[in-house]
């Protein structure tokens, strides 16, 4: 008889159990599709360059990163610094998406606080953000050597997200090739 | 005076609702197609509103991304597919009904079912018991 008090206590746990599970978990962080699909093509005017068109093929063989940033998004200030550090080590060439920014303000913002781009594509209408399922900025996105996105930080990268999660994964694509 | 007044600021809603964008559509099926997508498809950026709803820009912009193809003539699956592809089945208000959603479609009904059977066992219990005595918990 004993076991029918522990009924509510099992059903305790376990609800205890998955709203715990629910807490950890980021609603706002939705899982790109995009992983393991080819990146979606664009061609898109140089932000230092207009003349110049940017777009996914010409980094086609290299492992490269994608970061879609604005200089009206605070978290990409927050972004920034990282981004230039890690740009510094020559790890892998950072490609930007300036989304939907004055492309002045954004030379300025380059300009002041450091440059870790080797180019920056300007989308001005935000197009090709949605492309990519942009739905905020900063967004980061890993491409493979063969053009395929393997991984998307949603949010800033911190140094904790390159040393866990980019550098491992940039490792282990070089490897396979 | 007062009358010119009086009329400024009844015409006032009309320039605070400017901002939502006006489209000219090609046929009321497209004007419908429209309305019924925008509040099926979810904004990502507030999560709990549809791209009707939101006042966020990116919603707008996929608001126009969805006025453009409905009037290229694309089909309601065919727009879905295209936002699908890009955010996930999370920019669909209302869930799919497939392998992974299971649980939460069926997940009602199994709680219901499971209610009905402990009602049914309780009030069976209850019956058998009920012309000795109503004291069930006597042995512990």
């Amino acid at each position: 008889m004993k076991a029918r008090y522990l009924i509510p206590l099992v059903i305790f746990v376990l609800i205890a159990v998955f709203l715990g599970i629910g807490l950890k978990l980021d609603p706002r962080k939705v899982p790109s599709p995009l992983i393991g699909k080819p990146a979606p093509d664009f061609n898109l005017p140089s932000l230092h360059d207009p003349d110049r068109m940017v777009k996914p093929a010409d980094f086609k063989g290299k492992v490269w990163l994608f970061n879609v940033w604005a200089t009206w998004c605070v978290s990409c200030r927050a972004e920034h610094a990282t981004l230039v550090e890690f740009s510094r080590r020559n790890v892998l060439p950072i490609v930007g998406l300036n989304y939907k920014d004055d492309p002045e303000a954004a030379k300025q913002w380059l300009a002041t606080l450091g440059n870790p781009y080797i180019v920056n594509a300007v989308d001005k209408k935000g197009r090709v953000a949605i492309d990519w399922g942009v739905y905020g900025a900063p967004e980061t996105y890993l491409i493979d050597q063969q053009g395929i996105i393997r991984f998307k930080q949603i949010g800033a990268v911190t140094p904790e997200v390159i040393q866990n999660k980019l550098l491992p994964m940039i490792q282990k694509l070089r490897g396979q090739s | 005076m007062k009358r010119l007044i009086a009329i400024v600021l009844m015409l006032l809603p009309l320039v605070a609702s400017a901002g939502i964008e006006i489209h000219k559509f090609s046929s009321p099926e497209h004007e419908k197609t429209y309305k019924q997508l925008v509040y099926e498809l979810r904004c990502l950026v507030c999560q709990n509103q549809n791209l009707a709803d939101s006042h966020a820009e990116l919603a707008a912009d996929l608001r126009e991304e969805v006025f453009e193809m409905v009037e290229q003539g694309k089909s309601r699956k065919e727009i879905k597919d295209f936002m699908v592809a890009r955010y996930g089945d999370f920019v669909l208000y209302k869930p799919p009904v497939q392998a992974n959603t299971s649980l939460l479609w069926a997940g009602p009904f199994l709680i219901l079912l499971g209610g009905i059977a402990i009602a049914i066992v309780f009030i069976r219990r209850h019956r058998l018991s009920g012309d000795e005595s109503d004291q069930p918990e006597n042995d512990s």
